[in-house]
């Protein structure tokens, strides 16, 4: 199998609704066992753009190309409606015929397996979150699209979660694409980093993003200098036990 | 047994039950109550025009609840009007459009209050043949679409993102429930048919606590009107239509007693 497959191609790609561009002139690729991240502020069409990725919004202008075969997502925001009963068991089967065995491993990643006949609408923010994570990652997409994931979720749950997105990645060997505004994940564990505000202002590694003039100016000095702190973390590795080595 | 027109009725009305069961349960979950309702009224047009050039009703009123329901649907993409001022407008231009259609045919002899809310003695070999096979025929659309219409009920975004074609079933339903309308006008009549979509579907819910559960209740609980409903019409001669959304109101308010009694049936 070819190592870096092409998973899908933004070419120039843009939106445009109610008599304005959400998103314009948007170049994008995303590989095999890639970490892709999109960074910006609201309404700087991060959701805009993963909708074009998965088809859901048609573009206006450019091109999207690709050749995932499975795709999956966690949306930022879904609402249920409560006239329907749904349990969190049958939520996790409405794209994909996947047997109880599949459920269930899934749900003990994400660990919410105790929840498998809850009804959807009697679960936390948090877990309603670690069930949409379940449901994408149960598929074994090729291209998986994150979108805030862990909004809801408390502290730890969060970094067991992007623990966890990180192991998906190298263990299904599929290409991911984040929406995030946790920095320090963006930083230590994304290969490529994309900041946008309707355009691309600025992508590239996270350590040369960071450097960017552009990034600099939407996210402040600030945001930047401790980001750089962070990074200086990795000038170095640690042991198991503890200690430096070069 | 098609001798009586009392086993005609029941045979009829329980092939209705059993596909307004999982199409009502779609109407509730996607909050279409009032588009099933502007469907119906337009229905009464489609009986009109039957009327007029001798064609089958139930065809008729299929050609015209379907375009309707068609037109609606490219209508909400381009107008700044509101959904449910956009049902409402097409629900009484069309069922005006119908009344004043029955004006101008004066030749014919019509029974308004037999189209309006159905008609126990109208139901012909001819009838049940075509709510059977009509049936059987939306049924197997209906289970084919089933696992794409039911994403795209949970969640547009996830259907389309996970190559469910949530657009295509959405057009495809849009047809089935026109198809609906067409074969059970006659029989329960244009003003009450959402009441036998709804109902049925609503007693399930409050029963239910997963979507499988609430399509096969909403079944049994409409094929339960139906039966109650035309066994009473029989009894105190009223109007058939009416008597079995009377009897599954009846049901829906025992199963809101016995739901409170339980708690929550819900595991």
């Amino acid at each position: 199998m070819d190592q870096n497959k092409l998973l899908v191609k933004l070419e120039n790609a843009g939106v445009y609704r109610s008599s304005k561009w959400l998103v314009r002139g948007i170049s994008l690729e995303i590989n095999q066992g890639q970490i892709v991240t999109l960074i910006g502020p609201n309404g700087s069409g991060k959701t805009t753009t993963a909708k074009m990725i998965l088809n859901i919004l048609n573009t206006d202008e450019g091109l999207v190309t690709g050749n995932a075969n499975k795709m999956a997502y966690v949306p930022q925001k879904i609402n249920i409606d409560w006239t329907m009963p749904l349990r969190v068991i049958d939520f996790m089967k409405i794209t994909s015929s996947l047997n109880n065995a599949e459920i269930t491993e899934s749900l003990v990643m994400t660990g919410v397996d105790k929840l498998l006949y809850n009804q959807i609408h009697s679960l936390s923010g948090g877990e309603f979150q670690r069930v949409l994570i379940a449901r994408a990652i149960a598929k074994k997409p090729d291209l998986l699209v994150l979108d805030e994931p862990v909004q809801g979720v408390d502290f730890n749950g969060e970094i067991a979660l992007y623990n966890l997105i990180k192991e998906i990645s190298v263990n299904l060997n599929c290409g991911i694409l984040l929406i995030s505004h946790d920095m320090h994940f963006v930083m230590s564990t994304t290969d490529h980093v994309i900041c946008l505000n309707g355009h691309i202002c600025c992508s590239g590694s996270p350590s040369n993003v960071v450097k960017n003039p552009e990034y600099i100016k939407l996210f402040g000095e600030h945001n930047s200098e401790t980001l750089s702190y962070y990074q200086h973390q990795h000038d170095h590795s640690h042991n198991h036990d503890g200690s430096i080595s070069k | 047994m098609f001798d009586d027109f009392f086993m005609r009725a029941l045979i009829a009305g329980i092939g209705i039950a059993i596909v307004t069961g999982p199409l009502g349960c779609l109407v509730i979950w996607r909050r279409l109550s009032y588009f099933g309702d502007t469907l119906s009224h337009s229905a009464l047009l489609g009986v009109t025009l039957a009327y007029a050039f001798s064609i089958n009703i139930s065809l008729s009123v299929f050609i015209i609840s379907g375009t309707v329901a068609l037109l609606l649907l490219s209508l909400q993409k381009r107008t700044k009007l509101a959904g449910d001022s956009l049902l409402g407008l097409l629900a009484h231009s069309t069922l005006a459009i119908g009344l004043v259609l029955i004006g101008f045919l004066s030749s014919i002899r019509f029974d308004l209050m037999g189209l309006l809310f159905g008609d126990i003695l109208a139901v012909t070999v001819e009838d049940i043949f075509i709510i059977w096979f009509g049936g059987l025929i939306i049924l197997g659309i209906l289970f084919y679409i089933w696992k794409s219409i039911f994403a795209a009920t949970v969640n547009y975004d996830l259907a389309a993102a996970e190559g469910m074609k949530p657009d295509l079933s959405n057009f495809i339903f849009t047809l089935l429930l026109a198809g609906v309308i067409a074969i059970s006008i006659k029989m329960i009549g244009a003003l009450l048919i959402t009441g036998l979509l709804l109902i049925p579907a609503a007693t399930a819910r409050s029963l239910s606590s997963n979507p499988r559960q609430m399509v096969i209740l909403s079944i049994l609980v409409g094929i339960i009107s139906v039966i109650l409903g035309l066994f009473s019409s029989l009894e105190l001669n009223t109007a058939s239509g009416p008597s079995i959304i009377v009897a599954a109101l009846v049901l829906f308010i025992l199963s809101l007693i016995s739901f409170k009694r339980s708690g929550a049936l819900q595991k």
